[in-house]
């Protein structure tokens, strides 16, 4: 079969089967995806909160106005055979090195400490940014109580130790669980 | 051509990287770590086979003067699929690639074999073409992630050998075009020799 001809019609023919197959098989692909997808974040979400509280049987989640701005942020109450054993706080930074935001989860004791943290989602740069998912960076917020522990990096007077070439990404990790804490305060909790 | 050549070309005499300097965008981006290229050059592999198996196949209904507006369809198409798959049935994978996976379709080694060489060759060559040409830039990209890992962070596939930090200018941008740079020389070395 000779090529086909470059006419208006073909043209606009050709091109329009193509998109249309294209756009039909995309279709198709995110259906069938929808679910999974949300069923594997909502996996990973849970995996963070197990990962930050370490103990617990029923989870009530609310969603509660960020301090200082306009984004609510979901605080899951962690209760054993009844008894609030902590608080598992979902928050987020925009100002990482990708406009995408950070999200982490951060637990927190009865007594205000940080219990752990736990890297849900993000896009920065591998190698780089990334670093901050590593125990190396991650485990000094460990057991820290906000109020003495200063939640900024270490270049600009806090005392969080930066990961090298990744301060951004740092900042904005630390700017994350601050919005936490704020949160966590705001809540009253029982501190 | 036999087929055995046009399979083997995309490793070294027709590297899409070393030789072609072709897709250097992802190449130069998501080369930190050994892991991270591998991953990067299997998911353009996949996606290099099925466009130039869809372009060999519809290449006669194309009209000449829209070809490269079909071409990116097609590749836009199957790099939003390998997307949403991996983000549904491997979460996990998808967490550490799932960062470049929308780069595939600016790679212009995907739309360079499918306008240079599947819509002119028949089905069984393309495909042969795309799985070869796809090998040898995961090949390079692994290399290259490789080299600048061990420098840069002194590790190999996340197996640390050194303690600390390493020479850190290999992860950063300027450290992708240093060690490119090498390894193009190395490639030519081993080229005009062969």
């Amino acid at each position: 079969m000779a090529k086909k001809e470059s006419s208006f019609i073909n043209m606009v023919v050709t091109l329009f089967i193509v998109t249309m197959v294209a756009a039909l098989a995309l279709g198709g692909v995110y259906t069938a995806t929808k679910e999974p997808i949300a069923l594997a974040k909502k996996a990973k979400t849970e995996a963070a909160l197990k990962a930050v509280i370490p103990n617990f049987d029923t989870v009530e989640t609310y969603k509660v106005l960020a301090v200082g701005s306009t984004d609510s942020l979901s605080v899951n109450k962690c209760l054993l055979n009844g008894e609030i054993v902590g608080y598992a706080i979902e928050s987020s930074s925009t100002n990482g090195y990708d406009p995408t935001p950070i999200k982490i989860m951060v637990g927190f004791s009865l007594d205000g400490k940080i219990t752990k943290t736990s890297l849900i989602s993000h896009k920065e740069t591998p190698g780089l940014g990334t670093k901050m998912g590593e125990p190396k960076f991650a485990s000094q917020f460990e057991g820290k109580d906000p109020e003495s522990f200063k939640l900024i990096v270490k270049k600009d007077g806090g005392d969080v130790d930066a990961i090298t070439a990744a301060t951004i990404s740092a900042r904005a990790f630390c700017e994350a669980v601050t919005k936490a804490y704020n949160v966590l305060k705001k809540e009253g909790g029982n501190k | 051509m036999n087929q055995l050549q046009n399979f083997t070309k995309g490793f070294i005499k027709d590297n899409p990287v070393f030789v072609l300097l072709l897709g250097l965008c992802p190449v130069l981006g998501v080369t930190s770590s050994a892991f991270n290229g591998l991953g990067m050059g299997l998911a353009t592999t996949f996606v290099l086979v099925c466009s130039n198996t869809v372009v060999a196949i519809v290449k006669k209904q194309i009209p000449d003067k829209v070809r490269i507006p079909t071409f990116i369809v097609v590749i836009a198409s199957f790099v939003t699929i390998v997307e949403l798959s991996m983000q549904a049935y491997v979460p996990a994978l998808f967490d550490s690639l799932g960062l470049f996976i929308p780069l595939i379709v600016v790679n212009c080694l995907v739309l360079g074999r499918a306008e240079g060489f599947a819509s002119k060759q028949n089905l069984l060559s393309s495909v042969i073409d795309g799985s070869g040409m796809g090998l040898g830039f995961t090949f390079a990209l692994t290399l290259l992630g490789g080299v600048r890992e061990m420098f840069g962070n002194g590790s190999i596939f996340g197996w640390k050998f050194v303690e600390g930090d390493a020479i850190l200018i290999f992860i950063l941008s300027p450290g992708a075009f240093i060690a490119l740079g090498y390894l193009i020389a190395l490639i030519n070395r081993i080229r005009k020799t062969a």
